[in-house]
């Protein structure tokens, strides 16, 4: 089987079905590794890997962190707040000053699109794009789409529904792509306002009927609402997108298949998703967080090799 | 060149013969253990258990463990290194381990092994089997407990052991065509 056909992970966008399949491989050989009593390999321990996050982050901030470790590489952290980018560093500047201490692979949040793509031409090392404001966040759909193999065994013809603020949101373009390259039907729901023109150009289908949209898809993605993006007034209030839009139990119920429920968190409680579905026998919310790592250690493990 | 070396008539033998030895030193393996190395000691691994089991009808406890992420090669040829299915559904912890590899030859491999057996737990004792054991050409003091036939061979030889419907042939090929 040969490498991963780029040295970077800017976006789904790029990636072929076949690295997308030796990535899913890998990942379930450190599945396993995750599961042993000693849960760490050695394979990058000549590594370094500068994790440089200019917006908040906690979970894939961690989760790298975690898929660094188990992997043996040495770590560097760096975050906006505390640090130069205050006293007006630009971008390749902070990075190169990271790369002339010998970093490696550069693990990097940001909130403008293309950051990560811009980064990638200037400077030598791998590259993971772990967000780019609204544009993608690759690892997040690969995990997405590894726990949905995991309960639907192939995506082929499958209907994955994506429901919610679309507009703002970059897993749900990664999360288009990723699914669209592995075979499935993609469906995005939410408020008109929240939805982008023309986005069934990407092949998929817009439907502002959450109801008759559950009862379409075999899984449902719950996108945030990103409070933090809202600039613009987009819906009246929480409490009205959360009547239209929200999942609770009651309407599952109505759904006469058993769906399976994914959110790339963090969680709204009680605005996109009831605690009682978060939490229910369909939700895969926390099988999505713990393969987050195990994809993130096939991601590392396949690009420090190329 | 291509020259076979051992027939499958020849590999039966030792096969058994390994059985025995091993039953000799561990009886009932009750605390006993058997892990081939993934890929290729796996075809051995498996025959040599369904040999132990048949011919003592004893039960025993057969895993299969991959190294990739213990190599000490990764990132030192262009080769990419790709995983293979771990299977162990035992504790390893205080066990005697049996290590399983159809051909030793640098000793790399099985140093590798070494490591990744630790990532289980720390067993009571490690042994090597290995059906083939190329003598020279070792880069790490590690030497097998249990050897199918020891053969002289050159750095640029290349030694290999095709399995067929449980049968096996082994060749050696003397011009680096592999």
């Amino acid at each position: 089987m040969s490498a991963l056909s780029s040295k970077h992970l800017l976006g789904i966008k790029d990636v072929s079905k076949k690295d997308i399949q030796l990535i899913f491989k890998t990942a379930e050989n450190f599945k396993e590794v995750l599961n042993r009593p000693i849960k760490k390999v050695p394979s990058l321990r000549d590594i370094t890997v500068a994790n440089i996050f200019f917006e908040n982050s906690t979970r894939t901030k961690i989760s790298f962190e975690l898929a660094e470790k188990r992997l043996s590489a040495d770590i560097v952290n760096f975050n906006s707040g505390t640090s130069s980018i205050n006293k007006g560093e630009t971008l390749i500047d902070t990075v190169n000053n990271i790369l002339a201490m010998k970093v490696d692979m550069v693990v990097m949040r940001h909130p403008a699109p293309g950051a990560a793509k811009f980064l990638s031409n200037h400077i030598d090392a791998n590259i993971v794009n772990a967000g780019d404001g609204t544009h993608e966040h690759p690892t997040q759909a690969l995990l997405d789409a590894y726990t949905l193999t995991e309960k639907l065994s192939n995506l082929s013809n499958k209907n994955i529904l994506l429901v919610g603020d679309i507009i703002h949101s970059r897993v749900a373009l990664s999360n288009i792509y990723c699914l669209q390259k592995l075979g499935a039907n993609v469906r995005v729901c939410g408020p008109p306002n929240l939805i982008p023109n023309h986005i069934e150009s990407l092949g998929i289908e817009v439907s502002y009927d959450l109801k008759e949209s559950l009862n379409w898809c075999d899984a449902a993605n719950l996108l945030r609402i990103q409070l933090e993006r809202q600039d613009d007034k987009y819906f009246p209030s929480l409490r009205e997108y959360s009547l239209q839009y929200g999942i609770n139990q009651e309407i599952l119920n109505q759904v006469d298949k058993d769906i399976i429920i994914m959110h790339p968190g963090p969680i709204n409680r009680g605005v996109e998703i009831t605690s009682q579905v978060a939490d229910s026998n369909n939700s895969v919310i926390l099988n999505q967080v713990e393969n987050g790592v195990a994809i993130r250690m096939a991601i590392l493990y396949l690009l420090s090799s190329n | 060149m291509k020259k076979v070396i051992l027939e499958y008539k020849r590999v039966e033998l030792i096969i058994t013969r390994i059985a025995h030895q091993l039953v000799e030193n561990h009886g009932s393996f009750e605390n006993t253990a058997i892990l081939a190395l993934q890929p290729r000691g796996t075809f051995f691994g498996k025959i040599l258990a369904e040999k132990i089991k048949s011919l003592f009808k004893i039960d025993i406890h057969y895993g299969e463990l991959d190294t990739t992420f213990y190599r000490d090669d990764f990132r030192r040829n262009n080769k990419l290194l790709i995983p293979n299915e771990v299977n162990i559904d035992f504790n390893i912890e205080d066990k005697n381990i049996v290590l399983i590899d159809d051909v030793l030859y640098t000793g790399r491999s099985i140093r590798a092994a070494l490591d990744a057996i630790n990532a289980y737990g720390r067993p009571k004792s490690v042994e090597l089997v290995t059906l083939i054991n190329r003598k020279y050409n070792r880069e790490v003091p590690i030497q097998p407990d249990y050897t199918g036939e020891d053969i002289d061979t050159r750095a640029n030889d290349y030694v290999k052991v095709d399995w067929k419907d449980d049968q096996c042939r082994i060749w050696i090929i003397t011009d680096k065509e592999k």
